[in-house]
């Protein structure tokens, strides 16, 4: 084949691709903006006329407001805490290679392939009095975080040169000044990262909350547009304004950090 | 220097007292738990040895066949999502010379949206007589392939499959674009120079060179299938009968019921799939990569 029709063969399939990967995302977008029986069959065509106030029902009816603020306060805290405990404890297993530690990372770590027994789970939530709040829901979402977040920082840390450390306790640096203010902002490419994955997973997490949280007035955005879904089944365009809402601070959380998503995503399986 | 002063415990403290106490201690006294009549309507939790892991393997239940649900759908996502992601991986990689990054971008955006919402657009492209899915197959005179996607109890869990493997065909790609990425073009101008020809190069260089990365991204699907929750239970949530029902949503109606001894035990098992797969996976494809 002559280099130039191969070259566009490969840009109409790759063309193609996305077209298909970003189809459901439009659709929700234009049937957003659709009146009810326009939207019933979620078509590809464009509105006829344009329904803003689908949004401002949704968020009324969905109590989007709400929710958006309880999914910002978990996906926001959790994160902070297992970025900061992960690092710590990283920062130190990678350093200081005991056989103990050693152990200890592989142990960590093996809870990226742990299943979580939800049962008894529940009783250890009912045990710490975290059942059914919001502190328990941030805790827990940490908890389930650190493995990966160990195992994303850890590679990291070797390359920093142990000598700044050296140089940093000759100048009398204590552990934690070393690490908070030496380490710490050394680590900054591999912290976004860590904490931009580990913010989306918990955005977008469905499942706890389902377990672990029955009051509506502490639902995240997943719980509450599934929800709604169930109430507005028959209303597609309420549906899909609650969805775009729903979607849009990860699209621009992801459209912003893509490199480093794609960083800590490749990390692991490029390094071997 | 005594480094052991530099790099105090008491940093992994806070770190493993949380993993220990939501994960270790629940996943540890869970196996203890899954020999017992543990239920949500009584206090007292009675030994009953090995009665519910009967209940579970009997024929007579339908227990095996979630068993069986899982698996395939871990497979059969495997095959696809791997499949396509490499042939994506290859066009971006070798085919397209401009907006690679784009694209890039574009085909991963699935990836990071909540599954939830994938499910719930899927039920509308799904929809047997208005979804966008069969409106199109009739459009183009497909009708006999316009078919009822979640409703019919044998093909429910493909559609499940193929609405899964949509979403995470941009993850994979990415993992094996990277991988690609790492491999030196000496190689493959030293093979033009030798004559080979373009499946030679893929089979002896690009193969082999891509093992590591095949062997993250599969035992990061094994991990995933096995555990698959939230596209399952949005899109169909077991049904039609029990026809796409997998471990997960099994083990959340059972927490709903309060059969909390016999999901203790379906939890138990998957745990042990997870191991067995899980380190299977890993021998096959060691091996694989000795061999080549």
């Amino acid at each position: 084949m002559p280099r130039n029709l191969r070259a566009t063969a490969a840009h109409l399939a790759a063309f193609l691709a996305s077209l298909i990967m970003l189809l459901p995302v439009y659709l929700i977008t234009i049937n957003a903006l659709k009146s009810t029986p326009e939207a019933s069959t979620m078509s590809v065509d464009l509105p006829t006329e344009l329904h803003f106030e689908n949004f401002l029902i949704a968020i009324e009816k969905g109590k989007l407001l709400q929710s958006f603020f309880n999914s910002l306060l978990y996906a926001t805290s959790a994160t902070v805490l297992a970025t900061l405990v992960s690092a710590m404890a990283a920062f130190v297993m990678s350093r200081h290679r005991t056989r103990f530690n050693r152990f200890l990372y592989l142990f960590l770590i093996m809870g990226i392939a742990l299943p979580i027994n939800f049962f008894t789970l529940t009783t250890m939530m009912q045990v710490t009095h975290l059942i059914n709040t919001k502190i328990g829901i941030i805790i827990l979402y940490a908890a389930l975080q650190v493995p990966f977040s160990i195992f994303l920082i850890y590679g990291f840390v070797d390359t920093i040169p142990r000598e700044l450390d050296e140089a940093a306790i000759i100048d009398g640096c204590r552990p934690r000044q070393l690490f908070f203010l030496v380490i710490l902002p050394l680590l900054k490419p591999v912290l976004v990262t860590a904490g931009i994955l580990n913010f989306l997973n918990i955005w977008n997490d469905f499942m706890m909350p389902l377990y672990y949280l029955n009051s509506s007035s502490n639902w995240p955005m997943t719980l509450a547009v599934y929800n709604f879904f169930g109430q507005y089944q028959s209303s597609w365009n309420l549906v899909s304004a609650d969805i775009l809402l729903t979607i849009i601070p990860v699209i621009v959380i992801y459209l912003m950090g893509q490199r480093f998503i794609i960083a800590g995503m490749t990390s692991g399986s490029v390094k071997g | 220097m005594k480094s052991h002063r530099s790099y105090p415990f008491t940093f992994v403290v806070a770190a493993l007292v949380l993993y220990v106490t939501f994960f270790i201690i629940p996943s540890l006294s869970g196996i203890a738990y899954s020999f017992t009549d543990w239920s949500g309507y009584s206090d007292e939790v009675e030994f009953v040895g090995l009665d519910n892991f009967r209940t579970i393997l009997s024929p007579d239940e339908n227990y095996l066949s979630f068993i069986g649900n899982t698996l395939l759908f871990t497979f059969w996502t495997i095959i696809i999502k791997t499949v396509f992601g490499l042939a994506l991986a290859l066009l971006l990689n070798q085919g397209v010379r401009w907006f690679v990054n784009g694209y890039r971008v574009l085909i991963y955006l699935p990836v990071i949206l909540p599954t939830l919402v994938v499910a719930l657009i899927f039920r509308s492209i799904l929809d047997p007589a208005s979804g966008l899915l069969n409106s199109a197959l009739r459009g183009i005179g497909l009708d006999a392939l316009a078919l009822p996607w979640l409703t019919d109890p044998r093909i429910a869990l493909y559609s499940v499959i193929g609405a899964d493997s949509w979403k995470g065909i941009g993850y994979i790609m990415v993992i094996l674009l990277a991988g690609l990425q790492t491999i030196p073009k000496d190689l493959y101008e030293a093979a033009s120079i030798d004559g080979a020809s373009a499946w030679a190069k893929f089979r002896f260089i690009t193969l082999p060179m891509l093992m590591p990365a095949l062997m993250i991204v599969t035992v990061l699907n094994v991990l995933y299938g096995l555990r698959v929750f939230d596209i399952v239970y949005a899109l169909t949530n077991g049904g039609p009968g029990y026809a796409t029902e997998v471990l997960s949503t099994e083990i959340f109606k059972a927490f709903s019921k309060g059969q909390f001894g016999l999901g203790t035990a379906i939890s138990s098992i998957l745990f042990l799939i997870l191991v067995v797969t899980g380190y299977l996976v890993i021998r096959v494809m060691e091996r694989q990569s000795d061999r080549e």
